[in-house]
């Protein structure tokens, strides 16, 4: 079983659709215990970092996803959730993130023909091949909806960029730890294929990080 | 680079999608699931689907739509007609939705665009305007551009961003149904005085026009509903010819494979 995060904030309607329309077994829980029951987790998320990593922590959710990330659990983080596994984010109040993987996040810079949030769809480029976009086409285009980004495009665990206005991180994975900042649930036929692939994962051997 | 996105607008009544010539001889043409699931396969970046139906039945029927759409369709889309509160909008995002458009009800009460914002972020909050040439300058009008405001509609863009809006629907009643391309000088005054995107809706008739909204007009997304309805052209059409022209758009994922989970 899937758990999808309920920490208040935002629809999560969608990736459970999603999810459903696959055939894959998910639900939505607040509950630590069914997070830590769970084959696999996914953090979706819609609003701003400081507010949902106090709603995280404020429903005991933290222990049980950084759980997940050091027992090999396949974990997705959708935009948000992405954004809350790095240390911190330069959106409002200084607050830190789960830091699960090193950096913290920048808000993309508005210019002529580069308007902020970015939003729609835009294409994603490969730095290696990764088994949660096995199936895909070569260059796919995928949907955004996002004002703060991951910028270090060299960073190991860099596994999709895109660019607008400047290059960015669109997806990183380390072991079984893995996250999109483009939306899979809203993205078309290559977003379910993302969603599907994860959702056939199995636990990961050894922990994210090694 | 984000892709220019071509948008389909479905006319949803009573939980039917009705197609229309100019508001004559509307009729059935079947279920809005099936037609946005067609619309997705054609390769449409977004969907709207618009309310022409101001009934309380119509509204429930509405929801449902919203909701069995959400349940097949996996592409943003759009769901407005009639909203006039917040707690509608709510209702409209938890079914699947993923922005709502204002039109009348943002000029009646500007600080519902404010308030909706707040509470759903401004990405989920689309200001649909309608505009037409009077004089000098273009008028917004609502009601289904029944209505004249008063207002000048280059200030009413400036003002709905200021509000909170996170994206503008462009409707130019001039050009709207006559199929001989979008009004492309208020199309480009509004797209490049403000810092949201701008949909441009009303005129489309051939390729040349969508590439003329997106490139002279500086759009960043086209919208267009008999167009498509009736065949006139397909989706995949358009994006072929504004791939050619250099214009980025969002192809449609080749292999079949990846369709056919």
């Amino acid at each position: 079983m899937i758990a999808i995060t309920d920490y208040g904030m935002g629809n999560l309607g969608s990736v459970k659709k999603a999810l459903d329309y696959l055939g894959a077994p998910c639900q939505i829980t607040k509950d630590p215990q069914l997070i830590r029951q769970a084959s696999h987790v996914i953090l979706p998320g819609v609003g701003a970092f400081a507010d949902a990593m106090d709603e995280l922590e404020r429903r005991g959710l933290v222990g049980p996803l950084e759980e997940a990330a050091n027992q090999g659990k396949p974990l997705l983080g959708i935009c948000l959730g992405m954004q809350m596994l790095f240390e911190g984010s330069d959106e409002g109040e200084p607050r830190r993130g789960l830091a699960l993987l090193p950096g913290r996040l920048e808000a993309l810079t508005p210019r002529q023909g580069v308007k902020v949030p970015h939003m729609g769809w835009n294409r994603l480029t490969f730095p290696r091949p990764h088994p949660l976009f096995e199936g895909l086409p070569a260059e796919p285009e995928v949907y955004f909806v996002h004002t703060y980004a991951f910028m270090d495009t060299q960073a190991p665990f860099a596994a999709a960029l895109s660019d607008h206005g400047a290059p960015f991180v669109a997806a990183v994975a380390r072991g079984n730890l893995m996250a999109t900042q483009f939306h899979p649930e809203k993205s078309g036929a290559v977003g379910l294929k993302i969603l599907a692939n994860f959702a056939a994962m199995g636990k990961k051997e050894g922990v994210y990080g090694l | 680079m984000v892709c220019k996105r071509i948008i389909p607008c479905l006319d949803i009544r009573g939980g039917r999608v009705v197609k229309g010539v100019r508001f004559q001889e509307i009729r059935d043409a079947g279920d809005p699931v099936e037609a946005a699931a067609r619309y997705d396969k054609a390769g449409a970046d977004e969907l709207v689907l618009l309310d022409i139906d101001a009934s309380y039945e119509g509204r429930l029927a509405m929801l449902d739509v919203v909701e069995r759409v959400a349940s097949q369709v996996f592409i943003p889309f759009t769901v407005g007609g009639g909203i006039t509160q917040v707690e509608q909008i709510r209702e409209i995002l938890l079914r699947g939705a993923d922005k709502v458009s204002l039109n009348s009800s943002a000029v009646a009460n500007p600080a519902l665009v404010a308030e909706a914002a707040g509470r759903f972020g401004s990405q989920c909050i689309v200001a649909a305007i309608d505009v037409k040439r009077v004089g000098d300058h273009w008028e917004v009008f609502v009601k289904g551009g029944k209505q004249p405001t008063g207002l000048e509609a280059i200030a009413w863009a400036h003002k709905v961003v200021e509000l909170g809006c996170g994206e503008i629907l462009l409707t130019s009643m001039d050009t709207d149904g006559v199929q001989q391309g979008f009004d492309l000088p208020i199309l480009k005054a509004i797209a490049t005085s403000v810092p949201v995107p701008v949909i441009a809706s009303g005129g489309a008739g051939t390729l040349r026009h969508f590439a003329d909204a997106l490139t002279e007009g500086e759009a960043d997304a086209a919208l267009a509903a008999s167009l498509f309805h009736f065949g006139q052209l397909t989706i995949g059409e358009v994006k072929d010819y504004l791939a050619a022209q250099g214009i980025p758009v969002r192809r449609l994922p080749e292999a079949d494979g990846v369709r056919q989970l």
